[in-house]
């Protein structure tokens, strides 16, 4: 943790944007094996994935359309920010002396439903995975808000900048234009992210179907999945990747991932349920558990895969 | 020994401090993002800690184990996380809007701007 508070620091100061990036990136991995050892796994998996993979490329991709160098300011000002930054910390590091030190089991947190999540799930919703469990079924309205949000953001980017008569004119600059030519002529590069692309989607694919077990789901699962083709996309050429899954095809898996959420929990409304119930699904409510999740997931993983690879391009599809 | 046990959470609002330092601080449009990003990952470091139980293991069920960490927590991050990367790129697609109309990311020269036209 000593490190990440370095590597905070080392961002707050740096003036090249570029190297403050990589930096970022840094601190997510970082981030991610704090999880790990917190035994959050699900979480520092979603955290490896996105933090170190996505936003990276993501700001990168601003980076290259904007400036990479922030201008030096001139001094003043920012000692008054100084000042409340420290007072606010001091104000919360005294806060911090009422709180439960760390790993208490008797914590106020560990005491109101948790217990009840750890010790039913197993025969209510029959997962290994109580992550998942709490994630798809016991909190299923807070998840769909969740992808909706996604959903919402996703729009809200191709609205912004997403306008898509800038692609099909070859005149525009693609955003990693220069670094193309090297990266096209690559041999290494080529042949490597050849091998790696259809592993990359099988695992997607992978954490998709075996999250209920093990660490994964359809938010991890569709992260990875996109990644695959943003890979391809930066090795190769942005036109390329464009054909091999169009615009309409991602537009489609967005709504279709959303659709599906929400239709089934309508599902079980029909069936005599409740909103997002999945009991009612199957014959007994264990199977019907299974089936709701694993449908859930899979709607989960289209809209974050379809979201993550149109932001991309509507990144990556801007004039230079 | 009261002490030790808090030295995660003032870890974390070193974290938040330095994000919310960068964002009051710097007129660069990237860097605040990457302020509100350091900000977002020290709040998600302060629930998993908040999560974890001394002598606990990850929450997946396996025979012979009883002390697992608090699972709910982990639910709410795993998500904020693929929000905060969604939201992240609705606010880098603006920054790059800005560019493109005013040809600046720096905040105080979009001001000017805006006060001379």
């Amino acid at each position: 943790m000593g490190f990440m508070a370095v590597i905070g620091f080392a961002v707050a100061r740096l003036r090249n944007l570029f190297a403050v990036v990589m930096l970022t990136g840094l601190f997510s991995l970082t981030a991610a094996v704090l999880y790990v050892i917190l035994d959050a796994v699900d979480v520092a998996f979603t955290e490896a994935a996105v933090g170190a993979g996505i936003s990276t490329v993501l700001m990168l991709g601003t980076l290259a359309l904007t400036s990479s160098e922030e201008r030096v300011e001139k001094s003043g000002g920012s000692k008054w920010a100084l000042v409340l930054v420290v007072v606010t910390g001091c104000v919360l590091v005294y806060g911090t002396l009422d709180m439960p030190p760390f790993g208490d089991p008797t914590a106020a947190i560990h005491h109101h439903v948790a217990p009840y999540y750890l010790e039913k799930s197993g025969q209510e919703i029959g997962l290994p995975n109580v992550v998942t469990s709490v994630l798809a079924s016991y909190r299923g309205y807070d998840t769909l808000g969740e992808v909706f949000v996604i959903f919402t953001a996703a729009i809200g980017v191709l609205l912004i900048i997403g306008r898509p008569q800038f692609g099909r004119r070859r005149s525009h600059r693609m955003l990693v234009g220069e670094l193309h030519e090297s990266m096209r002529t690559n041999v290494i590069l080529r042949v490597g992210s050849k091998l790696l692309i259809p592993v990359i989607l099988l695992f997607a694919l992978y954490v998709q179907w075996h999250g209920d077990f093990g660490p994964g789901g359809g938010f991890q699962a569709g992260v990875i999945f996109a990644s695959g083709f943003i890979l391809y996309a930066l090795i190769f050429d942005i036109d390329t990747a464009r054909t091999m899954i169009p615009a309409r095809t991602t537009r489609l898996f967005l709504v279709f991932g959303v659709l599906l959420y929400a239709g089934v929990g309508v599902a079980g409304l029909v069936l005599g349920g409740n909103f997002l119930d999945y009991s009612v699904l199957a014959a007994d409510p264990v199977s019907g558990q299974h089936l709701g999740i694993l449908l859930i997931e899979f709607g989960v993983g289209s809209t974050v895969a379809a979201a993550m690879i149109s932001i991309f391009f509507t990144f990556a599809r801007q004039e230079h | 020994m009261e002490f030790i046990g808090l030295i995660n959470y003032w870890i974390v609002i070193v974290l938040m401090m330095t994000g919310f330092y960068i964002v009051i601080a710097h007129d660069n449009l990237v860097k605040k993002i990457v302020g509100l990003n350091i900000f977002q990952v020290s709040v998600f470091v302060f629930y998993i800690t908040m999560a974890k139980v001394k002598g606990g293991t990850a929450p997946i069920l396996a025979e012979g184990i009883t002390t697992y960490s608090n699972p709910l927590p982990h639910v709410l991050i795993l998500t904020a996380i693929v929000v905060g990367v969604a939201t992240t790129a609705l606010g880098l697609g603006l920054v790059v809007r800005i560019r493109k109309e005013y040809d600046t990311i720096e905040e105080d020269e979009i001001h000017q701007m805006d006060e001379d036209s």
